[in-house]
């Protein structure tokens, strides 16, 4: 073992790590009253993260005899997650002092970081374990992030039913890795890679189906969703931000991780699981998002029906659909965050907030830039050409007819057309139906919260097609690193 | 032979309790067939040549989570009466049960120093005069060492959520202040009186 030379390829979640021990001790000396600082704080270390990972820990080398990847893939998912953590951490604060449950404790902050070290583990992943031990501090930090909110019901809810389901969920990834790790003698994705490449037993290929059966929960695709709207629902909407975005991205990371480093040779095998999965996705989370009234637990059918997106990238096999998916992410971060921050806005006359689909009626004339903002998130995420919605979606398209699927391509664009429909109706509701007047005006310490939404808009708006020129090589590299 | 036999037996033990914990009515039995079934593991560990795991899993899993989990079971409202009622009719089953435990201890016995079970893959394959301890401690605390800081963090996150959701600021409780009792000076809390013969203290 090479010591010094190792460390330096986790620079990131050593900054991180190192980062949330400090501020839990100030958090403990500090208590209720040094909630603000250790956010601002918390903030910091992850733009800090954010700057380690521009050495090194992007190399592309291994550290610890490859149980940790420091490659270009890696690094752009830690991106994201980073991006996507700092701004469910940055919200809080205002949602937490407005509702009338618990006020937010100097703890959210720092589990936040925790669970961000533990996404960068799964995202690095060179081995089983490593992959194992991220994904669960990944978890534990989001059952209890879902329970934030002691006193309210639904909170706790949230937290117990993610907890029993992911609970349940590990356990079936553990038992296919076992198998996997039995049949193939080693936890290496490059030892394991070389198994599946020799003659893949039905042990392997078992394996292989219970660890897809394990990530396809974390990722909420079809048929393991189940948890997804009933959490969304109940979470603290700052958390749910976290879980629809930083989480997702490395859920999926994780499944091109495991599918094209670990697995790449059973290319034919997975193939059939992550195609129905993705087609699944696509149609039953546009279909079942139709008859929603509560606007979070929409929100969360639209991200089974995009993780469907993303798995068509992945059942393309090529480097190009990989490159799609890291692209598809990328704009499905942006979007999804616009989206939560507009609900995050949605507050009644002593600022509760509001869930229901019907109290955005008229919102177009109550709150004309609001209303504007999410109809832009909505057009986008349902793919409408203008907006950037637009071109992940003709990306991963792409990835699965070059692929010489044209079946699944044109399944998910049938899809794409039946989950419009509801995104659709949003926007009617709000421009088209008479105001309910039950969303009162903005307040002044939203004012950040209404900077990052124009960010967010102007970033999908028809302005950021420029972002596609740089952006494209980036996830190229990041992508090839996995071939 | 042997050693087939004693893997057979220790494996169709494993699968018969695991279904009978999932299938049983009273979560009491639930328990104990669990503490069956991971008895039995245990004797799988010991043929496979990894003892330290099986002690490991014997003190940790039947020692501590079992009867954690029967701490649990208690706390369910059981009619024990009704639980208690027939110990003789069944003594004889629990002696039988226990008899067979006792078979399974010595044909795994034999099992084991008989040579134990071949495993047809090894990931590494150590050297055979390294104690098991040794052989994990060596890889634990070298190749493995990220693995086992990161599951520290797990054990640290698991921490703080059990302290986030769990602890209440009580209010109107008197906490000990070390420092104002140690500042606390004799001329303070005494003072000198002179009282009139006939007359009290007023304090």
């Amino acid at each position: 073992m090479n010591g010094s030379s190792d460390l330096v390829l986790i620079l990131p979640e050593l900054v991180l790590t190192v980062g949330a021990l400090v501020l839990m001790l100030v958090a403990a000396w500090g208590g209720q009253a040094s909630t603000r600082a250790v956010s601002w704080a918390s903030v910091a270390v992850l733009i800090g993260a954010g700057i380690a990972l521009a050495g090194p820990a992007s190399s592309g080398a291994d550290a610890f005899d490859g149980l940790f990847r420091a490659d270009a893939f890696a690094a752009y998912a830690k991106v994201l997650i980073y991006v996507a953590t700092a701004v469910s951490i940055i919200v809080a604060p205002a949602f937490f002092a407005r509702t009338s449950g618990d006020d937010l404790r100097p703890e959210y902050p720092v589990l936040m970081l925790l669970a961000a070290v533990g996404m960068g583990m799964m995202v690095s992943a060179g081995d089983m374990l490593v992959l194992y031990v991220g994904l669960e501090l990944q978890s534990l930090a989001a059952y209890v992030l879902a329970s934030f909110m002691r006193r309210d019901t639904r909170s706790a809810e949230a937290g117990l039913k993610y907890f029993v389901l992911g609970a349940l969920a590990s356990g079936i990834l553990l038992y296919g890795i076992s198998l996997v790790y039995g049949f193939s003698g080693s936890t290496e994705f490059d030892l394991i890679a070389a198994a599946y490449d020799a003659t893949p037993g039905t042990g392997l290929l078992i394996g292989l189906v219970f660890v897809f059966a394990g990530i396809a929960f974390k990722i909420a695709a079809v048929p393991f969703h189940m948890w997804t709207p009933d959490v969304y629902e109940g979470a603290p909407t700052p958390v749910v931000v976290s879980f629809a975005t930083a989480q997702k991205v490395a859920a999926v990371a994780l499944a091109l991780r495991v599918a094209l480093d670990a697995m790449g040779p059973a290319l034919l095998q997975w193939q059939q699981i992550v195609i129905f999965a993705s087609l699944a996705s696509i149609l039953f989370g546009a279909v079942a998002a139709i008859g929603q009234t509560n606007i979070k637990r929409l929100l969360a059918y639209s991200s089974i029906n995009n993780v469907g997106f993303a798995l068509m990238g992945l059942g393309a096999g090529t480097s190009e659909g990989a490159a799609a998916v890291l692209s598809y992410m990328t704009v499905y971060v942006v979007m999804t965050l616009g989206s939560f921050l507009v609900v995050l806005q949605m507050r009644g006359a002593d600022g509760e907030p509001i869930e229901s689909i019907a109290s955005l009626s008229g919102l177009s004339r109550t709150r004309p830039g609001l209303a504007a903002a999410f109809a832009m998130f909505m057009f986008s995420l349902a793919g409408i050409p203008p907006l950037l919605g637009f071109y992940p979606k003709l990306a991963v398209f792409w990835a699965a007819t070059d692929a010489g699927l044209f079946g699944f391509a044109v399944a998910g664009a049938v899809g794409s057309v039946v989950g419009a429909y509801y995104y659709l109706k949003i926007i009617k509701t709000m421009y088209f139906d008479p105001p309910a007047n039950e969303i009162v005006g903005r307040d002044a310490s939203s004012t950040l919260d209404y900077g990052l939404i124009a960010v967010a808009a102007l970033v999908i708006s028809p302005l950021g097609y420029l972002l596609i020129k740089p952006l494209a090589p980036v996830t190229a590299a990041a992508a090839s690193a996995l071939f | 032979m042997i050693q087939a036999i004693a893997f057979y037996l220790f494996a169709g033990v494993v699968i018969l309790s695991a279904g009978l914990t999932i299938s049983s009515r009273n979560p009491v039995h639930s328990v104990l067939w669990l503490i069956l079934a991971f008895f039995n593991a245990a004797g799988l560990m010991v043929l496979c040549g990894a003892e330290f795991i099986a002690m490991l899993l014997v003190i940790v899993y039947v020692g501590a989570v079992a009867v954690l989990f029967l701490f649990v079971v208690m706390m369910l409202d059981i009619d024990f009466a009704e639980l208690r009622a027939g110990f003789v009719r069944y003594a004889p089953v629990g002696v039988a049960l226990a008899l067979a435990l006792a078979a399974e201890v010595v044909i795994g016995f034999f099992g084991y120093t008989a040579g134990g079970v071949e495993l047809a893959v090894k990931a590494a394959p150590l050297d055979p005069t390294i104690p098991n301890i040794e052989g994990i401690g060596r890889l634990l605390y070298s190749r493995y060492l990220f693995v086992f800081e990161g599951a520290g963090l797990v054990l640290l996150v698991a921490m703080i959520g059990a302290i986030v959701l769990t602890y209440r600021e009580r209010g109107g409780v008197r906490r000990q202040s070390i420092s104002s009792q140690v500042n606390r000076r004799a001329k303070d809390s005494t003072r000198n009186m002179q009282p009139a013969v006939g007359q009290g203290v007023e304090l």
